[in-house]
């Protein structure tokens, strides 16, 4: 059989591209810290934390995420599927309009134009311009598998073919929006229903966004970094079909305590409590893998981001259940303990997966060595000790701000005033922003060796003859 | 099977992610803002009210602020009654929010006078300070259009005046933004019904006790500066650096409130602290 090109300048695009967006969720977020504990910084009325919050969360998840999982599909598609893109035009097409809809999603959240749903916030024509996005991308990744010369389809297709249409059904239905201007438009749905729609959308966005893709990430990147094969096949079918069965019916654990219909938060808080087993099914996946290779958390540094990546998965869907449960969301729910859980997510496990994927790929692309392992090392230090002071410093602030909020006083009457539960906060609060300081200075350490290994690149790019 | 055939996986996991979404996402519409939900006080936003909550989406105030108090004992003693699903029918989109960085909203509309609002939005730290909340004194700055308005009403399908659109005429985003933050959690009578009644004879525990003076400093930094001023010389409330009332009837004051007045309900005090107070208030002169 003849060996297949693959279009790789593509792939390096979108990595390249979606590093610079990551940094700038990274600035935003260390920028946003500070005005936690210094409301001077905020430059009303473009730069006001109420603006910049959602330009954070979005730049992170679809800018560095989405991005960059845009790179890797393009990349792991070509090779699982032994064939170049089925159309290396649209691909072109949607890296210009991936970049075009970022930057209007940027302006347009900056110039105040927003819906107020949280990861949702871009107004109706931005919306339009993502569905646009979605079906190009949707389609190439498709058409690719179906014309492959492979006939098995790996695990990380399962997850990538089950993120593309997870995304499309949440992201239509809560979009649902009547216009009435450019840019504002009314929720379709009022009220108490909205809240429902609108965390089925959350909460599952965390899933087709924030874990499909990094499992198929890992399950590809983990057996490429280490030469041995995943564990169990059954295990990561097991764990496929009953994680995004069972992710679905998770999203009211957000709403907890709320006007929404006790039995759906019921069976939010059951189904959160029972995803810990397919979760966990690939983290024993990973794990088992590395039975007798374990060594190789010493000699390769892919080894320890995947590795300490699959972790903080696991870390953080423990958590999550924890918190979905009634009596503990009533404890720790709206305080800063939220924000330390997150951080693990996206800095922890997201995060270190990506990189560990453009550290593998990016020297490969350009036909050259990483620049320098050392200062990968270093990076892998600054962003896992950062994100740690992160989440630690808000799980500890969280415990401490809910159990202000709820003291009461042997007369029946609260022991604190709001005010003085925010006083409590703010040493947290600097030692937050401190972690976010430490992550963005990995960050560039990473840039800077990106960056070198690409000046080192070949001209021409390798014919690919690694096997899938 | 399905692991060779891309549009065989692509149908089973949409069959699969469909189930759990129609069970806990769809079905939930056939009770939820029904005639079950509908309570009868609750109305829809006027002009000026809706253009107050379409400042607060644009500004994100959400990212702070929830608005939807939990049946919990601590939540109801520091926010009011707990929130009903048929409050919300008409929010569109809902703002319940996920933080509280700032105190949940969901009970704000006539806890204090519309002045307290202008000023604390221009400047909070100037009502309460070390706040970390930022400035929107840019809302006085910014006019409302009463057409724009006319058109929002239109789409969301509320009721309107013409007298109200006129009247938008000059108004300010930061006088929408008010008349939004007095009308939140205002539409059912939950301030009646909470009412706690003092009873018995009210007797000061501790009469010009240097300790209760000094404590009562304090609380009335943190609770009372913000309309009294810190000399107690008055600002948006009256003075109170003259004899103003006996123990008795300023606690019982504190304790209830003054609902026309702007005075808010200091109840949740609790009787120890609003001793403290009245004897700063009445002895703090005294040798």
């Amino acid at each position: 059989m003849e060996n297949p090109t693959y279009d790789t300048t593509i792939v390096r695009s979108f990595v390249n591209w979606s590093i610079l967006w990551g940094l700038v969720a990274i600035l935003v977020g260390v920028l946003i810290s500070f005005q936690m504990v210094n409301p001077d910084l905020n430059i009303a009325p473009w730069f006001t934390y109420g603006r910049l919050r959602p330009l954070h969360t979005n730049a992170g998840i679809y800018g560095w995420g989405i991005g960059s999982f845009m790179a890797l599909y393009l990349y792991m598609v070509q090779r699982l599927c032994r064939t170049g893109l089925w159309s290396p035009t649209l691909a072109k097409v949607q890296l210009y309009l991936f970049n075009a809809t970022i930057i209007t999603a940027a302006v347009t959240l900056v110039l105040g134009f927003q819906t107020s749903k949280e990861y949702h916030e871009m107004e109706w024509p931005v919306d339009l311009m993502i569905v646009v996005l979605w079906v190009i991308f949707s389609v190439n990744i498709i058409m690719t598998i179906i014309k492959r010369r492979e006939e098995q389809m790996y695990v990380s297709l399962w997850y990538m073919l089950a993120s593309l249409v997870g995304v499309a059904i949440l992201f239509l239905v809560n979009s649902a929006a009547v216009p009435v201007s450019l840019f504002k438009s009314y929720s379709a749905f009022a009220g108490t229903n909205d809240a429902n729609v609108q965390w089925w959308f959350g909460h599952n966005a965390v899933a087709m966004v924030l874990t499909a893709p990094p499992l198929a990430i890992f399950y590809y990147f983990l057996p490429k970094s280490t030469g041995v094969p995943i564990y169990s096949h059954r295990l990561s079918i097991v764990a496929f079909w009953s994680l995004i069965f069972m992710y679905l019916w998770t999203g009211a654990h957000h709403l907890l305590w709320t006007p929404v219909p006790d039995w759906v938060q019921t069976l939010a808080m059951g189904f959160s409590v029972m995803l810990i087993a397919p979760s966990w099914g690939s983290v024993f996946n990973g794990y088992l893998s590395m039975n007798g290779q374990w060594h190789q958390m010493k000699e390769n540094y892919l080894v320890k981001f995947l590795i300490l990546g699959i972790t903080f998965y696991g870390l953080q869907t423990l958590q999550g259940p924890l918190q979905a449960i009634r009596s503990f969301s009533a404890f720790i729910h709206y305080t800063d303990w939220v924000p330390g859980h997150v951080h693990m997510g996206t800095l922890g496990w997201v995060s270190l997966v990506i990189f560990a994927a453009i550290y593998y790929l990016y020297p490969r692309l350009c036909g050259t060595e990483l620049h320098s392992i050392p200062l990968a090392n270093l990076h892998f230090w600054l962003v896992l000790v950062g994100q740690l002071i992160y989440s630690v410093s808000m799980w500890i602030a969280g415990v401490l701000q809910a159990s202000m909020w709820h003291a009461i006083n042997p007369d029946g009457s609260l022991s604190f005033t709001f005010m003085e539960t925010v006083v409590r906060l703010y040493p947290y609060w600097w030692i937050r922003a401190l972690g976010g300081v430490l992550y963005l200075v990995g960050v560039l350490i990473f840039i800077y060796n990106i960056y070198k290994t690409a000046a080192k690149a070949q001209p021409q790019s390798v014919p690919a003859t690694e096997n899938a | 099977m399905w692991e060779k055939k891309p549009v065989i996986l692509l149908i089973l996991a949409t069959a699969a992610i469909l189930v759990g979404t129609c069970i806990t996402m769809v079905l939930p519409f056939v009770w939820v803002n029904t005639e079950a939900d509908r309570i009868t006080s609750v109305t829809p936003y006027t002009p000026l009210q809706q253009d107050g909550r379409d400042v607060y989406i644009r500004e994100g105030c959400n990212n702070c602020h929830s608005q939807t108090v939990r049946p919990l004992v601590a939540e109801v003693l520091r926010y009011g009654d707990y929130s009903k699903s048929g409050e919300f029918v008409y929010d569109r989109p809902f703002l319940w929010g996920s933080r509280r960085t700032g105190p949940d909203l969901a009970r704000i509309g006539g806890k204090y006078p519309d002045a307290w609002h202008y000023k604390h939005m221009a400047d909070p730290q100037s009502m309460v300070p070390r706040s970390n909340m930022p400035d929107y004194d840019f809302l006085t700055e910014a006019e409302i259009d009463p057409e724009y308005s006319r058109k929002k009403m239109e789409t969301l399908g509320f009721p309107f005046t013409e007298a109200q659109i006129s009247s938008l005429e000059g108004k300010t985003e930061m006088d929408a933004m008010v008349a939004y933050l007095q009308k939140l959690g205002s539409d059912i009578p939950w301030r009646q019904s909470a009412k706690t009644e003092v009873v018995g004879e009210l007797a000061n525990p501790s009469p010009k006790d240097k300790a209760a003076i000094r404590a009562g400093q304090l609380l009335y930094a943190d609770n009372c500066a913000m309309c009294h001023a810190e000399d107690l010389t008055g600002d948006i409330g009256p003075a109170l650096d003259e004899p103003y009332l006996d123990d008795a009837d300023l606690f019982r004051l504190i304790h209830d409130g003054i609902e026309d007045g702007g005075m808010p309900s200091f109840a949740a005090l609790g009787s120890a602290r609003l001793w403290q107070l009245v004897n700063f208030i009445n002895y703090r002169k005294q040798p």
